[in-house]
């Protein structure tokens, strides 16, 4: 067991390798009431791929997401989702496209409730009938994502950014791909996927430490199990399968999602230090700040709900930026503008400073937030970075730094844009 | 945590909680005024124009550095709907002095607020008409864009309609006719006679002493003008539905997916709410994981992805929301009726109270793990007229029994049913 002490942020953070491969990470948080336990695989819905034994085997499109939905399902015939609900924590569970997380929050009870997380999530149980049913539950869930804008967007920019890279992929698979699933496929997946070495759990909250890990050493399999190998298919090309989509729905005014494949570092810090050089250096082009947007959004070009992020998910790192605009093409062109003149003019340190100020109250803001930070501190160490580690590497970049990075990696060569128009 | 209550100036108030666990501190500044349909856009535009610019940081950019500088602090625009009353103000969040460099964070959000809501950037006395111009544009984009989630549409659509003759069906960003008639020259006057005439809410969480904080407050809000003040402020409670039969309203929409929205008046409990029974209640009927619509349309039936119900407790309302197929209508509300049916009948099992109990004591025992549902906990708390805390509720909400939880269903009346479906479907 270690301890990492970080008193300028008055945080601390326990980290724990059981001998089965299981990573564990505390973050305690005296004074607080809820507890936050999430227990993480590093499966999501670009694993469609992978060896078990000596064959490679395919799967459907939105396995990974159905597993989910069908990991509450005990074999005593009870709803795991059900239990937890009945002492007072609020279960859930998410899949992206690199990791299926189970979570749970809850203001009392938290050891028995942790017993409950363990066990269920380790505990494969699926029958026709169950499989059958739920097909019909996640068949709607995908219809609500096929009504909603913002997911059709996203997915469309993914589609023709990636030419083969299964982040591609809606997460939840199509009505018609999850059809074909079965109790048999579900089972090989949990057996690759669901082994302690490929999991993290990851506690915040007012918990000790020494009690996360016993529980975890007394439930868990003494095994590692195997390690998965999967398969993302060829390297993809820097530049984007294809430049433009646009669709018609029921929308007010366009919904545009540019994005940008990024050429990031494999893993470990270095992968996290460059994707917060390019958050950084999005703050400072596109941030609230920033000309970039305050000259569009007084020119009616843009909303307060105008963002963007870097999404980091199964070794594909994208920027992406959104908003709401009657002329979507106008901000694109805007942008490179605006890049064109940072390569020019050089950067603006004053402004940057301001920048790396703001995410560093933002970034301390998130500690609070236990299912964020809990996601951020699992993910690192799927990854090979430490979340706290943001704060000093702040400290080490340098406007130049960011300016370049943008003048290299936002081109409108390596850009792409998804663009929902009302429909008529 | 420690509570504070007090008065800055003629019905202007500050609550205030001590902690010193949060990296961040939060502040509001909010005035209450009576929810209309004349007035709702032009006092929903009042914080966006505002926080367009100031006399010293005279445009949005000017602001957003200020705030990048002071680490990321946040000031932003908030504009909510708590029963009949129109909330619009800031809310604010920023880093504790303890975490920074440099100290005085807090009064630098303060000065801020403070700026914002009094000296706002005008030429002869008005607001800069292309501010105004601009924030009306945003404005009417924001109640367009409200149509883009199906879900919170559908609900809209419903109290749009079940409410027509009742404030209440008014958004919180007020009517599109009533926005696209923003004008300068009346908007700062609504802004003068508005901000004189309306009671303030100050909310403030964070390390500070609640004394510390109201004299800095007093201080950057002494020239607040202060008139006759509206005490008349309320929601109308309506207890009885419409008509004998629930109205039905459909309308089509180019989807995929349908959303059943269905809307009661919670009746007779409303004559003298018991909050926690009736949270309870909504628990037990479709508010959490163990509730009958989600174990009963959702699990058992798999008719859809949720099935959900939610209460208004200031305004006595009820409201199921689920995304179904088209042609699962009938179903889908049988189900829904069949299970409110079932509660006033008194079928409610042990386990069904007791997980519903706990859901509702558990979410409210979370509270005060959060700044903001700190802020928005009391605020409501003030326009009800109580301060009893989270624990007090979620305690209150521990001792419900399954008989005032059916006498609460037995009340419940159906008003209106919402049905968004496909085109042509």
């Amino acid at each position: 067991m270690e301890t990492l002490n970080y008193p300028a942020l008055g945080e601390t953070l326990v980290r724990h390798t059981l001998s089965n491969g299981l990573r564990i990470l505390v973050a305690p948080k005296p004074g607080f009431r809820r507890a936050h336990a999430i227990f993480a695989t590093r499966y999501g819905g670009a694993d469609r791929r992978f060896r078990l034994g000596d064959r490679w085997i395919d799967t459907p499109a939105g396995i990974a997401h159905f597993l989910e939905h069908k990991m509450f399902d005990m074999p005593d015939g009870s709803n795991v989702l059900a239990e937890l609900s009945a002492r007072g924590a609020s279960p859930n569970a998410y899949t992206g496209s690199a990791v299926t997380a189970y979570h749970f929050t809850c203001t009392d009870n938290f050891y028995v409730n942790l017993d409950t997380l363990l066990n269920y999530v380790s505990t494969p149980y699926y029958t026709e009938e169950s499989v059958r049913k739920e097909q019909g539950i996640i068949a709607q869930e995908i219809r609500m994502y096929e009504n909603s804008p913002g997911s059709v967007g996203y997915y469309r920019l993914m589609e023709i950014l990636y030419a083969h890279h299964p982040v591609r992929e809606n997460v939840a698979g199509t009505v018609e791909s999850i059809a074909s699933i079965t109790p048999e496929t579900l089972y090989n997946c949990h057996k690759v996927f669901y082994n302690p070495s490929n999991m993290v759990l990851c506690c915040v909250g007012d918990v000790d430490p020494e009690a996360v890990i016993a529980a975890a050493e007394r439930i868990l399999p003494s095994q590692p199990g195997e390690q998965p190998n999967r398969d993302y298919g060829e390297p993809e090309s820097p530049l984007p399968a294809e430049r433009r989509s646009e669709r018609e729905m029921e929308v007010a005014q366009p919904i545009f999602y540019m994005g940008v494949k990024l050429d990031a570092p494999k893993s470990g810090a270095d992968r996290l230090r460059f994707r917060l050089l390019a958050e950084l250096a999005l703050d400072r082009l596109a941030g609230p700040s920033s000309g970039l947007y305050n000259d569009l959004y007084a020119q009616g070009l843009l909303s307060r709900d105008f963002g963007f992020e870097v999404d980091d998910a199964a070794g594909a790192m994208t920027m992406l930026i959104a908003g709401e605009s009657r002329d979507p093409e106008a901000v694109a062109d805007a942008l490179f503008e605006r890049i064109d003149r940072v390569s020019h003019r050089g950067p603006d340190a004053a402004a940057f400073e301001r920048c790396r100020r703001a995410r560093y109250g933002m970034e301390l803001g998130g500690l609070d937030r236990f299912s964020g930070y809990a996601g951020a501190l699992f993910r690192g160490c799927m990854d090979g970075w430490n979340a706290l580690d943001v704060f000093d590497l702040l400290q080490g970049f340098t406007a130049e730094e960011a300016a370049e990075f943008l003048c290299s990696a936002v081109t409108p060569e390596r850009a792409a844009m998804s663009v929902i128009r009302p429909a008529g | 945590m420690d509570y504070f209550r007090t008065e800055l100036a003629p019905c202007v108030w500050l609550t205030a909680l001590r902690t010193d666990k949060f990296k961040t501190g939060c502040l509001s500044a909010t005035l209450l005024t009576q929810l209309d349909r004349e007035t709702a856009a032009e006092n929903a535009a009042i914080p966006y124009v505002l926080r367009r610019g100031t006399a010293s940081l005279t445009d949005m950019r000017a602001i957003s550095a200020r705030l990048d500088g002071l680490y990321g602090a946040a000031v932003e625009p908030r504009v909510r709907k708590l029963g009949e009353i129109h909330a619009v103000g800031f809310l604010s969040d920023f880093p504790e002095d303890r975490y920074l460099p440099e100290s005085g964070e807090l009064e630098n959000v303060i000065a801020l607020i403070g700026e914002l809501w009094l000296n706002p950037n005008t030429r002869g006395g008005l607001f800069l008409p292309e501010y105004v111009d601009s924030e009306r544009e945003k404005l009417l984009e924001r109640i367009e864009s409200l149509r883009n989630d199906r879900r919170s549409w559908a609900v809209r659509r419903l109290i749009e309609n079940m409410c027509a003759y009742e404030p209440y069906a008014v958004s919180a960003l007020g009517g599109a006719d009533e926005a696209e008639n923003l004008h300068y020259v009346r908007l700062t006057k609504d802004y003068r006679a508005t901000l004189a005439s309306s009671p303030m809410e100050f909310f403030y969480c964070g390390s500070r002493s609640g004394d510390e904080v109201a004299e800095m407050i007093r201080s950057a809000m002494l020239l607040l003008p202060r008139g006759d003040i509206d005490l008349e402020l309320g929601t109308d409670v309506r207890m009885n539905a419409v008509e004998a039969e629930p109205r039905v309203f459909t309308e089509e929409m180019d989807v995929t997916q349908g959303v059943l929205a269905m809307g009661y008046r919670l009746g007779s409990c409303m004559l003298d709410p018991d909050e926690a029974a009736i949270r309870v209640f909504n628990a037990v009927f479709g508010g959490c994981a163990t509730s009958k619509l989600f174990t009963n349309v959702r699990e058992r039936l798999s008719l859809c992805y949720y099935a959900s119900s939610s209460a208004d407790l200031l305004k006595g309302i009820l409201t199921v929301s689920s995304g179904i197929d088209f042609d699962k209508y009938e179903p889908a509300r049988n189900e829904i009726d069949a299970q409110l049916d079932a509660m006033r009948a008194g079928d409610i099992t042990e386990a069904e109270l007791s997980a519903a109990k706990k859901a509702v004591a558990n979410s409210l025992r979370q509270i005060p793990d959060s700044p903001a549902a700190l802020e928005d906990f009391y605020l409501r708390q003030v326009i009800r007229g109580t301060d009893a805390s989270p624990d007090d509720m979620a305690a209150l909400a521990e001792d419900v029994t399954a008989e005032s939880v059916a006498e609460i269903a037995r009340g419940v009346e159906a008003d209106a049913v919402f049905f968004l479906k496909g085109e042509d479907a």
